[in-house]
C-alpha cells in the first residue's frame, strides 16, 4: 500500500502536505481565536489574482501569489486604522478588491486551464521541487516566528487592550501576523488549493477546540487532526483520482463531526 | 516616609465637545487604599485610563512615581483590572496559569522565553489569591468569583507597586466579595502594594479605604485622607435622592448606591 511513496511526485506531495499541516493550524489558532477566520479566505483570492498575473506575465505563479497576498496583507491592515470600529469591514473590502483582479485577470490570460485548476483544487501530481524549496522556506519564517513570539501573540488573542497596556507592541505584532498568514495560504495552495486552504486554518481548530484544556493543547491537537487529515486526504486523493484539497478537507471536516458527536454522547 | 506613587495635576479631558473632567487634582501616596466613588458616567473609568496612559488628557500632567507619564516605561509595576474584566470570550481555551503567565511580559521582555524562575512567581501570584489548586483549569470554567481571583493574580504577577481597579466587585455574589476585600487588605497591609479602586459600593469601602476621591459633573468634590467630614458628600455627588450610605448603612455591609 504505501509503494505509492516510490513516485517521486508521491514525496514531494507528502512533504509539502505535512508541511501545510502543521502551518495552517498554527496560524489557524490565532484566527479562529481572534474572530478573524475570512481572512484567510481574503487572502487566498489574492493569491489567486497573483496566479493569474504569473500566467499573463508568463513568470513563477507563487511568486504572483506571495506578492498579491502580502499587499493584501498590507491592504487590510491600512484599512483596519480607517475603520477600526468594523475589524471585519476591511476583509471584506480587500476580499471583494482581490475577487474583482483575479478574474479580470483571468479572463485576460484566458487561462482558465487545468493548470489553473490544480491552483485552485489542489493538486499532488503538480508540485514541483521549486515549489517545495519556496514553501519550506516561507514554512522556516513561520515556524520560528510563531515559536519567537507564541506568549505575544496569545496575549493579543486573549486581550488586546491588556497586551498593549503590559507594552507588547500590538500594531507591529498584527501587521506581522497578517503577514505570516499571507505566507502560509502560500505554502498551502499547492497542496490544498486556492478555494480550500482557509479551511485547513478553521475546521482543524474547531475540532481541536472541543477537545483541549489549554491554549498550547488547542494547537498541539489542531496540528495533529490537519497531519491526520492531509495524509489520509492524499492518500484518498491518489487511489480515487480526487482533488486533495477536496479529500483533505472533508476529512477534517469528518473529524469534526466526530468530534462533536462524541462531546454530544461523551458529555453529560 | 511615604512617597507618592502618582500624581494628576488639572487634568481636563473632553470626548469631542463633552468635557468629562475638568481640572481635576488628585495624588495617591504609597500604602494608600483609595476609593474613587461617583455616579455612573461621571468619569471614573476615564480617570483611571488617563493615570494608565490608555487615553491622553487635553491639558494637565500625570507623574508616575515622579516621572511623567511619557517618558514611564516600567509598566510592570502598575497593574490595572480593567471594569468587566471577567466579560472576555468564556470559550477561549486558556488556563489559569496561561492567563496569569502573560502578563510576565514586562518582565520577559519581547521574544522573551519563559523560564522556570517565572513559573515560580506564577505560582507565588495564584498562591497569593488562593486559586493554586485551579492552575490547569481552563479560566473561562471558574465561576466570577474566582476568575476575578485570577485576574487579580494575572495583575499580581509583574509585582506591581500600585493596583488600580475598576469597578471589580460587580457580579460577584457577597462571599466572593468578603473573601476579596480580605485579599485587598492583605495586599495593601502585608504587601504594601498601594491600591485604587472605583466602586458604588460606598457602604463595603468606607471603613477600608483612607482615602477617597468623589467625582461628580467632571470635577472632584471630595479629596481627602479620612471619612469623618464626607457626611453630605454622596448627597451632593449622587443626587438628593440617594441614600446617604454612611448614615444609613449602620451595621449593614454593601449598600449599594450606584446612581442608575
Ligand atoms: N469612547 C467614548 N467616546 C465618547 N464618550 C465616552 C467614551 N467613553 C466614555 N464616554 C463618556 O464619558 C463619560 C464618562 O464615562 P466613564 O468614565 O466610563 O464613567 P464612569 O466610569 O464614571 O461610569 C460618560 O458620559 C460616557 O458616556
Ligand atoms: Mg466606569
Amino acid at each position: 500500500m504505501l509503494e505509492l511513496l516510490n513516485y517521486e511526485f508521491m514525496q514531494r506531495a507528502f512533504a509539502a502536505g505535512i508541511l501545510v499541516a502543521v502551518i495552517s493550524p498554527l496560524i489557524g489558532t490565532f484566527i479562529v481565536l481572534r474572530r478573524l477566520s475570512m481572512i484567510g479566505d481574503t487572502l487566498s483570492h489574492a493569491s489567486l489574482a497573483g496566479i493569474a498575473a504569473g500566467m499573463l506575465g508568463n513568470f513563477y505563479p507563487l511568486w504572483g501569489a506571495l506578492a498579491f497576498s502580502l499587499a493584501a496583507a498590507i491592504g487590510i491592515e491600512r484599512l483596519r486604522k480607517r475603520f477600526s470600529q468594523y475589524a471585519e469591514l476591511s476583509i471584506s473590502i480587500v476580499l471583494s478588491a482581490s475577487i474583482g483582479l483575479a478574474v479580470v485577470l483571468i479572463s485576460l490570460a484566458k487561462s482558465f486551464n487545468a493548470d489553473l485548476m490544480s491552483y485552485l483544487f489542489g493538486s499532488i501530481i503538480a508540485v514541483t521541487m521549486q515549489d517545495i524549496y519556496l514553501m519550506l522556506a516561507l514554512g522556516i519564517v513561520i515556524i520560528l516566528s510563531v515559536w519567537l513570539f507564541y506568549k505575544e501573540f496569545f496575549y493579543i488573542a486573549f486581550d488586546e487592550d491588556g497586551a498593549e497596556l503590559a507594552g507588547i507592541p500590538v500594531a507591529a505584532l498584527n501587521i506581522y501576523f497578517t503577514v505570516l498568514t499571507a505566507m502560509a495560504i502560500v505554502v498551502g495552495m499547492r497542496i490544498v488549493g486556492i478555494l480550500m486552504i482557509s479551511s485547513l486554518m478553521v475546521v482543524p481548530v474547531a475540532a481541536s477546540l472541543q477537545l483541549a484544556k489549554s491554549f498550547r493543547q488547542t494547537m498541539l491537537f489542531s496540528v495533529m487532526i490537519a497531519l491526520v487529515s492531509v495524509i489520509s486526504g492524499l492518500f484518498t486523493s491518489y487511489y480515487f483520482d480526487l482533488a486533495p484539497g477536496g479529500t483533505i478537507v472533508l476529512t477534517s471536516v469528518a473529524i469534526l463531526v466526530l468530534v462533536l458527536i462524541r462531546n454530544l454522547f461523551g458529555r453529560r | 516616609m511615604n512617597k507618592t506613587m502618582l500624581k494628576l495635576k488639572n487634568i481636563t479631558f473632553s470626548y469631542g465637545n463633552s468635557i468629562i473632567l475638568e481640572d481635576v487634582d488628585a495624588s495617591i501616596q504609597e500604602g494608600d487604599f483609595m476609593g474613587i466613588v461617583g455616579p455612573n458616567g461621571s468619569g471614573k473609568s476615564t480617570l483611571l485610563k488617563i493615570c494608565l496612559g490608555i487615553i491622553k488628557p487635553q491639558k494637565g500632567s500625570i507623574e508616575i512615581f515622579d516621572t511623567p507619564i511619557s517618558r514611564f516605561k516600567d509598566w510592570g509595576k502598575i497593574g490595572y483590572i480593567p471594569q468587566k474584566a471577567t466579560a472576555f470570550n468564556q470559550g477561549f481555551p486558556a488556563t489559569v496559569e496561561e492567563v496569569v503567565t502573560a502578563n510576565l511580559y514586562p518582565v520577559i521582555g519581547l521574544a522573551g522565553r519563559v523560564r522556570k524562575c517565572h513559573k515560580a512567581q506564577v505560582d507565588e501570584a495564584l498562591d497569593t489569591v488562593g486559586m493554586k489548586d485551579f492552575k490547569q483549569r481552563l479560566v473561562g470554567r471558574l465561576s466570577g468569583g474566582q476568575q476575578q481571583r485570577v485576574f487579580i493574580a494575572k495583575a499580581l504577577v509583574s509585582a506591581p507597586r500600585i493596583i488600580f481597579m475598576d469597578e471589580p466587585t460587580v457580579g460577584i455574589d457577597s462571599k466572593a466579595e468578603e473573601s476579596f476585600y480580605e485579599l485587598m487588605l492583605k495586599l495593601n497591609k502585608q504587601k504594601n502594594i498601594t491600591l485604587v479602586m472605583v466602586t458604588h459600593d460606598i457602604g463595603a469601602i468606607d471603613k477600608r479605604i483612607n482615602r477617597i476621591l468623589c467625582l461628580s459633573d467632571g470635577k472632584v468634590l471630595e479629596h481627602q485622607c479620612g471619612l469623618d467630614t464626607s457626611c453630605d458628600l454622596y448627597g451632593q455627588a449622587y443626587g438628593s435622592h440617594a441614600v446617604n450610605p454612611i448614615r444609613h448603612n449602620h451595621g449593614r455591609r454593601g449598600g449599594n448606591v450606584g446612581a442608575s
